[in-house]
């Protein structure tokens, strides 16, 4: 429950992280919608969207219905976690729903209207989030029986969020001015603020996921810890080479990549290889986020550059790193080969359907409600279009 | 020597500061200020309330110039900070008495 309490605030704290790097117009509205997220999958996870990526398996695809309304989901322990109440784990896995979708609207910010943002929510949630949680996670979930692995989300939250973004980024366009006026990030102090958060939060997600509190819980503890600071260490190195200076945004961005990189792997590997890990995401996630902005693709808070790549990087190198003396599954330095092969067939399945139902949810809204504001609207900002409140009054 | 007094769009800045750098203007202030112009703001309506919020955010831009320039300076801005949507912004231009560089104690022409 503490782990679910501290994973929570990783979306008010994915809040400030992305408020602080858009403009201040757009502040509030940033904010605000991953608080809105929150709204919408709370509300749906325990509705319908819980029984759907956990409940009894069908054909390997779906959850069933059983577990609808949590009718059947209590106090009593469940095979997904066998010394804590099914409600709790059903709680805790309600936080990773949440936060999947706010880590992809970073992608479309500044522009995306509000009310397109909370259909996406739903549907996105449904038909994306929901089935490859079942895939990768469930008992019965088909790519779980293919033997890939996954810690705490680096493949169903990570990857699934920025390839998802990348599509979202496509089909959105670019902002109003991209490319010939400068955007500043409205505060680099609430981008601080919000690594803060998220740093804090993913002790949660991380040590949470090994589901008690024993020793493998702080060993995931560990293994976060040091990714992060390896991930921010380089990315702080480049950003020192590359312009001379440290560049917060760069370095916060760099401790986020390396907790997303150490995600899937965190239970799996050694503290010494979760600073390979971390640092190597530092490196690929700076530039993915380079080549991303050389290709002229708006995403405009790099959602597939540290989450996408991120995630890739973390997923592939259990593959590679998962070490038997940690949790019993052994990658293929340690002689299992086939491991690396099932976490890239896990990735790959995820990444391509992710894109491909998020391109067809964004299609469907853009020719129903729409999904951007017109163009004086977003010269105005969202805070004032979408809420007609200033995020500095 | 004139100081004009631009209200715009704070994200026009940047062009404008291109636009003034452009015709050899270096020096200028700024101040986050928010004001109103004849649309009083922005209005909507619902369930036949009306709602509104009047003062809006915009940019102050105060330069310094000496009266040659004043038009090449007053034509870039105007064109620069243009969107051709209402709220573009104002363009004021007030006579200044006098201006000293206190680093060098210039006065006048010199010390701009
Ligand atoms: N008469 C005025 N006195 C002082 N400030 C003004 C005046 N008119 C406008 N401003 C300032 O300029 C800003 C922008 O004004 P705005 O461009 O909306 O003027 P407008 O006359 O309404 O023109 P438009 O019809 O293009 O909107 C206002 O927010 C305010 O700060
Ligand atoms: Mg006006």
């Amino acid at each position: 429950m503490l782990s679910s309490a501290l994973v929570f605030l990783m979306t008010p704290g994915l809040g400030f992280f992305y408020g602080g790097l858009v403009r201040k117009k757009n502040m509030a509205n940033t904010v605000a919608a991953c608080f809105a997220i929150a709204i919408v999958i709370s509300l749906l996870w325990v509705s319908f969207g819980y029984s759907l990526a956990f409940g009894p398996d069908r054909f390997g695809i779906i959850g069933g219905l059983e577990w609808l309304g949590l009718s059947n989901v209590g106090s009593q322990p469940s095979s997904y976690a066998p010394t804590i109440p099914h409600s709790a784990f059903m709680l805790f896995q309600a936080m990773f729903a949440i936060i999947t979708p706010a880590l992809v609207i970073g992608a479309v910010v500044e522009r995306i209207k509000f009310k397109a943002l909370l259909l996406f929510t739903a549907l996105w949630s449904t038909f994306v989030y929901v089935p490859i949680a079942h895939w990768v996670w469930a008992e019965g979930g088909w790519l779980r029986s293919l033997g890939a692995i996954d810690f705490a989300g680096g493949t169903v939250v990570h990857v699934n969020a920025g390839f998802a973004a990348l599509i979202a980024a496509l089909v959105l366009g670019k902002r109003v001015g991209y490319g010939n006026s400068s955007f500043e990030p409205s505060s680099v102090i609430y981008v601080l603020l919000g690594t803060a958060m998220l740093w804090l939060g993913w002790f949660g997600f991380n040590a949470g996921s090994a589901l008690s509190s024993n020793s493998l819980a702080v060993h995931a503890f560990v293994t976060t810890n040091t990714a992060a600071a390896a991930a921010g260490a380089t990315q702080m190195i480049l950003s020192l080479v590359s312009r001379g200076k440290a560049s917060i945004v760069t370095l916060s961005g760099g401790i986020v990549a390396g907790l997303v990189a150490i995600t899937p792997a965190a239970g799996f590997v050694s503290v010494m290889n979760s600073m390979i890990i971390g640092a190597a995401a530092g490196v690929l996630c700076y530039f993915a986020v380079l080549l991303r902005t050389r290709l002229g693709i708006d995403d405009s808070l790099d959602v597939w550059g540290i989450h996408g790549v991120g995630g890739l990087c973390g997923a592939l190198s259990v593959g590679i790193l998962a070490e038997p003396s940690v949790n019993g599954a052994a990658g293929l330095l340690f002689g299992n080969p086939g491991q690396l092969i099932a976490q890239m067939a896990s990735v790959a399945v995820t990444a391509a359907y992710s894109s491909a139902l998020t391109w067809l949810i964004l299609k469907l809204i853009s020719k129903t409600i729409g999904l951007r504001v017109d163009r004086q609207e977003e010269m105005w900002g969202l805070d004032l279009t979408q809420h007609g409140e200033l995020a500095w009054g | 020597m004139k100081m004009i007094c631009a209200i715009i769009r704070p994200d026009k800045l940047e062009e404008v500061k291109q636009g003034l750098r452009s015709i050899g203007i270096k020096g200028l202030t700024i101040y986050e200020v928010r004001g109103k112009g004849r649309q009083e703001g922005v209005k909507w309506s619902a369930r036949g309330h009306e709602y509104g919020l009047d003062m809006l955010p915009k940019l102050k831009i105060e330069v310094l110039v000496s009266d040659e320039n004043l038009d090449a300076v007053v034509d870039v801005i105007a064109q620069k900070a243009k969107t051709g949507y209402v709220g573009d912004g104002k363009i004021f231009v007030v006579p200044v008495e006098e201006v000293v560089r206190i680093r060098t104690g210039e006065r006048g022409k010199e010390a701009l």
